[in-house]
């Protein structure tokens, strides 16, 4: 036996940890699901233990493996971060798709015995799928790998980031079953309960460790200033996400939790969250990727590095501010609802200085857009992200508000941000990341690149488009009067109105979906190491994996 | 400062402090006083916890995801008091763990939705939605009259309520699990000193099945106190004006 | 309560804000920084060194 321990490599301090605290956990979980004072707690009490216990079999694994040297970049979590971001991507998408055709033919996708398949809970899951699952898994995987990069050091941690990797996908699941489930807290991209929020806040917690730890390490003088975007983000998310959270469970094995605050307070402290969840998960994080991914795919520097730090620094400062312009006309007193507004407009600027950062960065090299269509994915991006970050200034104020709030035409903006900005600059990245990480020459294929592109952006337009006509529409048909002075649609007039709409929706976001199943099928074949035959490829730059 | 900055540059948890208080200053500034400037909250006669059967009905609402489809916050634009009521004060929502003020109307409205329409309405509206409003596009809940309620741990739900703030009584949490019985049916011996503890509260059978005690009674029961509670021929708007 | 609060926040308040803002711009322009940022801003670029096998 003596000899085969020697060609184990065990674990280190960071093994040990991790196991000791999946250990606990499995514990603790045990104790719940035994006492569980309701069906759904011992359910996911149960998806804990097994979470955990595969993360204990998973040490032991790694434990008996032969060591392997340990220098250079960790680039295995980042390869399982692009796993999951197009597992989950296609995910949410699909379930978005879902429940646009749940609007369009109510008769056909609603059933009595199906009743955890209703609209209600699978919009959760669409929005959460969408941002955390997609989203987080891109930024993580990114995060990890740009950090490494510019700070030209190996990740820090040992296990940690792996820990950070299973932790994080394994608080989707909980969140997704749950939605499914019944378990809400019914705070919009707050949506799961407290145990999972604790779960969530330890992962979050050793993620900031990381990456401070990877930023401590460095053989750089300077933190590259797309670090600081994505520490912005992960300081911002713990802080939002712990005050949002805080709730009382009735038990502390059950599933149930009331909310620290009532009312108004709650009201304004969920959409001072909501709104900077997309301020900050889902655009300083993005914003990260688009200050490294840009550069580097166009072999240029940014624009103005001055330019991005009165960028970073205004713009998390205003950011924080906006959130009250979700809550025009409420009951929330007037002076925060005009702060709100302020806020938001003055956001438009810091905005647009970090689109004229990103697009300018192109300036001398726009032939660029030409033959490559992942710097044009990357490029369409900041452009879309030019152009909602015009339209939420606009719709926060107040007048044009009251005409747009509760409609169709909020959905419109959020998906020109969500499957313009964060969708396609993250496709932009998962194209650059396959060939780097896997040492490929090129992708499988640039033709199907430009189908993803074209398809996907047919699928935007039709998307926006039918939103911005179906949204001001119905704003417009609730305020009507006829000639005797009194309101002149019922509201369901206005439903029946927006059918067409909600079908061109549907159509839209199913080509999005389109979309994203060729870009799988792309990079999986560029994985595998595959030239698709014939095509006309560019002679390449140096790539980062290639130059040994 | 120039070198401060540096400083800042240089190490990655004096950046990460200093990103944490630029950002908390916004919400400082904007939640905080909330709590403690008195004109955030009206003074109106009326609001009162919710009776342990409405409350267990709120929670259906939550848990169904209700919220996403329907709001609960009247403006004070014309066309909105017209057509749902009185535009909503944050005093009606004051005992409201989580807010249930919504983002959305694909759906109406619900506010003031109590008393709008029959117990029989909504029965019917919840098992099938277009066999009432053929364009509407609501998911059928059907489901809600089979399942039976559990109210067993009803006292912690309002032990945990009490902790965060609503002022529930001991005599409310002593009697919550028998009030919703009580709730249900006119002729229970406890009528009148559970109208004392929940005044205003709707007692009758409300899904039609009175042999049962089913989620869509809690529900149904949460519908019809919506937006009831407050007396607007009482109300002086102006002296509650901010 | 509530005018305190506001009168403080539109005088003193707007104040430091600009002074803030204005710490940045000085930061952000100062001559004496531009080698720093040139340099900095060629980090993702030359990041090229070879990349070991790794766990």
């Amino acid at each position: 036996m003596a000899n085969t321990r020697v060609a184990q490599r065990g674990l280190g301090t960071d093994g040990m940890l991790i196991a000791l605290a999946l250990g606990i956990g499995v514990f603790y979980w045990l104790f719940v699901a035994a006492r569980a004072v309701d069906p759904l707690m011992s359910f996911h009490a149960y998806v804990f233990i097994i979470g955990f216990t595969a993360g204990l079999f998973g040490l032991v694994m790694y434990a008996t493996t032969p060591p392997a040297e340990e220098t250079g970049y960790q680039t295995a979590v980042v390869k399982a971060g692009v796993f999951a971001s197009t597992f989950w991507g296609i995910a949410g998408f699909l379930v978005g798709v879902i429940i646009a055709l749940q609007l369009a033919f109510p008769n056909l996708l609603y059933f009595d015995a199906l009743g955890w398949t209703n609209f209600g809970r699978l919009r959760p899951l669409h929005t959460s799928a969408v941002i955390f699952a997609f989203g987080g898994n891109v930024l993580i995987a990114t995060s990890f790998y740009v950090v490494q990069r510019t700070s030209r050091a190996r990740l820090a941690g040992g296990l940690a980031p792996w820990f950070v990797f299973w932790g994080y996908n394994l608080f989707i699941v909980v969140a997704a079953t749950g939605y499914l489930a019944g378990v809400t807290q019914s705070k919009e991209y707050a949506e799961p309960e407290w145990y999972a929020d604790l779960w969530l806040t330890i992962v979050w917690v050793v993620y900031l460790l990381v990456f401070l730890g990877t930023i401590w390490k460095r053989k750089e003088p300077h933190i590259y200033v797309a670090n600081w975007f994505y520490l912005s983000f992960i300081v911002t998310i713990a802080m939002l996400h712990i005050v949002n959270n805080l709730a009382l469970p009735v038990s502390l094995t059950g599933s149930k939790s009331y909310s620290l605050f009532a009312g108004v307070q709650d009201a304004l402290t969920q959409w001072w969250y909501g709104h900077n969840a997309v301020g900050f998960f889902l655009t300083t994080g993005f914003l990260a990727i688009m200050y490294y991914f840009i550069p580097k795919r166009a072999e240029r520097p940014v624009y103005s590095y001055r330019l991005s730090i009165v960028h970073f620094w205004s713009l998390i400062f205003i950011y924080i501010w906006a959130g009250p312009h979700h809550l025009h006309y409420t009951a929330l007193p007037e002076w925060a609802q005009t702060l709100g507004m302020t806020f938001s407009i003055m956001l438009w600027m810091p905005s647009w200085g970090g689109m004229i950062n990103g697009l300018m960065t192109l300036s001398g090299a726009w032939d660029k857009l030409r033959t490559d269509p992942v710097l044009r994915m990357l490029v369409v991006s900041v452009a879309f992200y030019g152009m909602s970050t015009f339209e939420g200034p606009v719709m926060s104020v107040r007048a044009v508000n009251s005409l747009s709030h509760y409609t169709d035409w909020t959905i419109g903006h959020v998906h020109s941000g969500a499957l313009g900005w964060v969708g396609y600059i993250s496709f932009g990245a998962l194209y650059c990341l396959v060939p780097w990480l896997w040492k490929r020459k090129d992708l499988y294929s640039r033709a199907l690149v430009e189908w993803h592109f074209w398809i996907s952006t047919l699928g935007i337009l039709l998307y926006i488009t039918s939103m911005w006509v179906s949204g001001i529409m119905q704003g417009l048909m609730w305020r009507a009067y006829n000639d005797f002075g009194f309101l002149e649609f019922s509201f369901v007039e206005t439903v029946e109105a927006m059918h067409p709409y909600y079908i061109i929706r549907a159509l839209g976001g199913s080509l999005f979906l389109i979309g994203s199943f060729i870009m799988a099928y792309n990079l999986w074949r560029t994985a595998r190491g595959d030239l698709r035959a014939g095509e006309k490829r560019p002679v390449m730059a140096p790539q980062p994996a290639l130059a040994e | 400062m120039l070198n401060r900055h540096e400083l800042l540059e240089k190490h990655g948890w004096l950046l990460s402090v200093a990103i944490l208080v630029v950002v908390a200053i916004g919400g400082v500034v904007e939640i905080a006083p909330l709590f403690y400037l008195e004109s955030t909250i009206e003074k109106v006669e009326g609001v009162r916890p919710y009776s342990p059967l409405e409350l267990k009905g709120r929670n259906i609402y939550i848990r169904e995801g209700c919220y996403v489809c329907h709001s609960q916050q009247v403006r004070p634009l014309r066309d909105e008091v017209e057509r749902y009521g009185h535009y909503s004060l944050a005093a009606e929502s004051m005992y409201d763990h989580p807010f249930q003020w919504g983002s959305k109307r694909t759906g109406p409205d619900l506010a003031r939705v109590g008393g709008k329409y029959s117990d029989e309405w909504h029965r019917q509206h919840m098992i099938d939605p277009r066999s009432l409003v053929p364009e509407s596009v609501m998911p059928p809940y059907k489901f809600l009259l089979e399942n039976q309620l559990d109210y067993e741990h009803i006292e912690a739900d309002l032990k945990a309520l009490r902790a965060v703030g609503v002022p529930y009584t001991d005599e409310m949490i002593e009697n919550a699990k028998s009030d919703i019985t009580t709730q249900l049916d006119p002729f229970a011996d406890d009528y009148d000193a559970f109208l004392a503890r929940y005044p205003k509260a709707q007692v009758r059978d409300f899904d039609g099945e009175p042999r049962k005690v089913t989620e869509m009674d809690a529900l149904i029961a949460y519908m019809q106190m919506l937006g009831t509670l407050v007396d607007f021929e009482t109300y002086q708007a102006e002296e509650n004006y901010r | 309560m509530y005018e305190k609060l506001a009168s403080f926040a539109q005088t003193w308040g707007l104040l430091l804000f600009i002074l803030a803002f204005v710490l940045v711009l000085i930061y952000a322009l100062a001559p004496g920084n531009k080698k720093k940022f040139d340099e900095a801003k060629r980090i993702p670029l030359e990041d090229d060194e070879p990349e070991e096998e790794d766990r």
